[in-house]
């Protein structure tokens, strides 16, 4: 099977602005991917192009073998997205919302319980509305869909920001253990040494393309571009202003 | 947003222009000029263009003073309606054109949604002749409720066609608004055509239903003042054909006028483009100075 | 698509069974309107007054009036927190998504419908009489609404002004089910339902050509939203 994420040159607008400016990136099956940069560099819109949300302005994009120029709607069952919004119904539980998803996705009902108990979503948690949560607790219960979904690949937006040391962990350990069972995953974080750690290879995206590529042992080099960035190492909350800027929604 | 405002060092790598993608950008945009091979035949083309527009815009402008002219001083008063019939010449003509309008903005967004003929030359269409087409709906009625002042007796009737074009003309707002709503031009072209056909559809079951409540009250029934005129002068025949003609020649610039702006909107926004993808990929270059 | 359709459904009920934003706000919206036709066209009631014989005329401004926030509020579930890329991430029909939402407005409607006919009733002094007629061309006359809301309702979902937009793009479009309805029901007040069918069959033909388009236009239409 060739590789789960194909790219050249692919350019995404949203209006007049230029999300991504000509990005080329593979990514192979089963393997981890960090994705850094600055805010603005354009990481969340390479998710979501992936994720068949953005359509493509020009250059290729292969999802899956799905061209995403041609069909962005069957690669969006297939792959799981943690996005900045949390794409969760606050006036449902938690469960609720989880099982909405799992079915809608035609998955497995059986995995929900299993994904709600390895994200601390248990017990009291599991039947509390999701508009009541704090935002770590929401991250988790976005997180708590991806992974009960079953997607085999994940693209995954700052997992862990807002979450405290123990969701950190949390998330580490998914990913690790996803990772183990074959699982593909992209992940863009702004916590270099965690991230860096989990990830096979690390990648710099900085206005809206790829900049430099490298084995995550070498930290030093492949962070000389996107040093901009490399503040975060504390958990961030989730900014809606950083968010927007992001998306290029203001510029549109 | 401060980051697009970078200027763009010559000669650094990220500021390659991507020479290919650009014109692929323009002729999926499908503008008609991007698509004709070389800048020169390009401008010929247009410059072809520019002479049927403008030809057609003083053709256009002779029959409307040919109009004026044989409506208001050569033609004789009518023996029933006196003066008031020279408001003949125009408003049933404005009210064919208003028709053509739809009929073209409804065409064309149906050759858009077709797969085979998608391009958004039709959107551009679609979206130039119903706005002409707007304004016309608001002169059928201006021009019909000055008629209907002293024909009928009041400014406004529940008449069927009456009420079915006052419906047209909010309907046709409405999608205009919808082709305001911001996007790729692709998505807005769909989202409009769309909007477009759903308006379509309404038209005639706005007309039957209201002929059926009207019919069913038993109203005095008022006839369309094309049939309801009695007696033609051979140079009131000439000059309400006349007016058609020019009417639709008026419609045509229009729209071709209106077409141009559309296309060079679109071209100052994708030369903005190149200059947005440079400085885009200028960002990377921030860290390194 | 059925599936997808119940699922879709049963989701926006139990949201709004928890939220009741229906129950607490869009009812007592439409009771308001009710009373505010008493209060320009009255005071005189009775059989005869203006507000009796305007009745069916008035118990449908009202009904669309608040198809209109039902619809809004449909939608605004789905924009809250990014939800609506959620959808189009869900894998549902988008199809199916069209007919779920729209059914589970329909219902809403026709409870709102139930007590709003109740209040007609009460305050304009009109005997329901007709019971038939009513009922079915208050079901024809709900799907064509929520048909064409809930189209109209993700178009404008797209846009920053979808508060303003939905009604310019709704009402132009509602007129023949506004008159229909009506006739059906003067008809089946009047006791002579007789007069009533042929504009059942104009409020059937609407929701039949509206459904129709919905559930063919609503994946491209969710795309761009």
């Amino acid at each position: 099977m060739g590789p789960v994420i194909s790219l050249r040159d692919a350019v995404s607008l949203a209006g007049r602005f230029p999300l991504l400016a000509g990005v080329t990136l593979d990514v192979a099956e089963g393997e981890v991917v960090h994705l850094r940069g600055p805010n603005g560099a354009g990481k969340s819109s390479l998710l979501r192009l992936c994720a068949g949300l953005v359509p493509i302005a020009s250059g290729t994009a292969f999802v899956l073998g799905h061209d995403l120029r041609a069909d962005r709607q069957s690669v969006r069952r297939e792959v799981g997205l943690l996005g900045h919004a949390s794409f969760l119904y606050d006036d449902l539980s938690v469960e609720r919302n989880v099982r909405f998803a799992v079915r809608a996705a035609r998955a497995d009902l059986r995995g929900v319980d299993e994904a709600l108990d390895r994200l601390g979503l248990g017990g009291r948690l599991r039947s509390t509305l999701v508009g009541s949560l704090s935002a770590g607790q929401r991250r988790r219960a976005a997180l708590a869909v991806v992974v009960a979904r079953r997607a085999r690949r994940w693209l995954l937006d700052e997992p862990h920001a807002g979450l405290d040391a123990m969701g950190r962990t949390a998330v580490d350990e998914l990913v690790r253990a996803a990772s183990a069972s074959g699982t593909t995953v992209v992940l863009a974080s702004h916590e270099l040494d965690r991230a860096g750690r989990l990830a096979d290879r690390v990648v710099a995206v900085a206005g809206g393309r790829v900049v430099a590529a490298a084995e995550p042992s070498a930290p030093g080099v492949t962070a000389g571009p996107a040093t901009p960035g490399a503040e975060g190492d504390d958990a961030r909350q989730i900014a809606p202003s950083g968010e927007a800027e992001e998306d290029g929604r203001d510029v549109a | 947003m401060s980051l697009t405002t970078t200027p763009t060092g010559p000669g650094r790598p990220g500021s390659e222009v991507p020479p290919a993608q650009l014109t692929a950008l323009d002729a999926a945009r499908g503008s008609g000029v991007g698509s004709v091979p070389g800048r020169e035949g390009a401008r010929r083309r247009r410059s072809g263009h520019d002479v049927a527009i403008t030809a057609t815009g003083a053709l256009a402008l002779a029959g409307v003073v040919a109009t004026v002219w044989l409506g208001l001083w050569v033609t004789p008063p009518d023996r029933f309606m006196g003066n008031l019939v020279r408001l003949l010449y125009i408003h049933p003509s404005i009210a064919w054109v208003m028709y053509i309008c739809y009929g073209v903005a409804f065409l064309a967004s149906l050759l858009y949604l077709w797969p085979r003929t998608r391009s958004l030359r039709f959107d551009k269409l679609a979206g130039a002749s119903s706005e002409v087409g707007v304004v016309f709906t608001g002169l059928t009625l201006v021009t019909g409720s000055i008629w209907g002042r002293p024909t009928w007796g009041v400014w406004w009737t529940w008449d069927p066609l009456l009420t079915t074009t006052a419906l047209l003309f909010v309907l046709y707002l409405g999608y205009l608004a919808v082709r305001r709503i911001p996007g790729e031009p692709e998505v807005c072209a769909r989202r409009s055509a769309i909007a477009a056909l759903v308006a379509f559809v309404d038209v005639p079951i706005c007309y039957f239903s209201v002929l059926w409540w009207r019919s069913l009250h038993q109203a005095p029934t008022v006839a369309d003042p094309i049939t309801g005129k009695t007696y033609i002068h051979g140079s009131m025949a000439w000059t309400l054909l006349l007016s058609f003609v020019t009417f639709t020649l008026v419609y045509a610039w229009l729209v071709a006028r209106r077409y141009r702006l559309f296309v060079l909107a679109e071209r100052e926004g994708d030369e903005g483009l190149v200059l947005a993808i440079e400085e885009r990929r200028a960002e990377s270059l921030q860290g390194r100075s | 698509m059925w599936r997808d359709a119940l699922l879709v459904a049963g989701k926006d009920l139990r949201i709004e069974a928890r939220s009741k934003v229906g129950l607490g706000q869009v009812v007592p919206f439409a009771l308001v309107v009710v009373l505010l036709f008493g209060l320009a066209l009255g005071p005189a009631a009775g059989r005869g007054s203006v507000l009796s014989l305007a009745a069916p005329g008035l118990y449908w401004v009202a009904v669309l009036l608040a198809t209109v926030l039902a619809v809004q509020r449909s939608f605004a579930i789905e924009a809250l927190d990014g939800a609506s890329d959620g959808l189009k991430l869900s894998g549902l029909d988008p199809a199916g998504i069209f007919v779920g939402k729209a059914a589970a407005v329909c219902g809403q409607l026709l409870a709102l419908e139930v007590v709003l006919a109740g209040a007609v009733a009460l305050l304009y002094d009109r005997h329901l009489a007709g019971g038939l007629l009513l009922v079915a061309s208050c079901l024809a006359a709900t799907v064509g609404l929520v048909s064409v809301g809930t189209i109209y309702g993700v178009v404008s979902s797209g846009s920053r002004q979808r508060e303003t937009l939905l009604p310019l793009l709704f009402f132009p479009m509602v007129a023949p089910i506004l008159l229909a309805a009506t006739k059906a029901w003067d008809a089946a007040l009047a006791g002579t339902p007789g007069r009533g069918t042929g504009w059942l069959d104009v409020l059937a033909v609407f929701a039949v050509a509206y459904l129709a388009m919905g559930t063919v236009a609503f994946g491209p239409l969710l795309e761009d939203a």
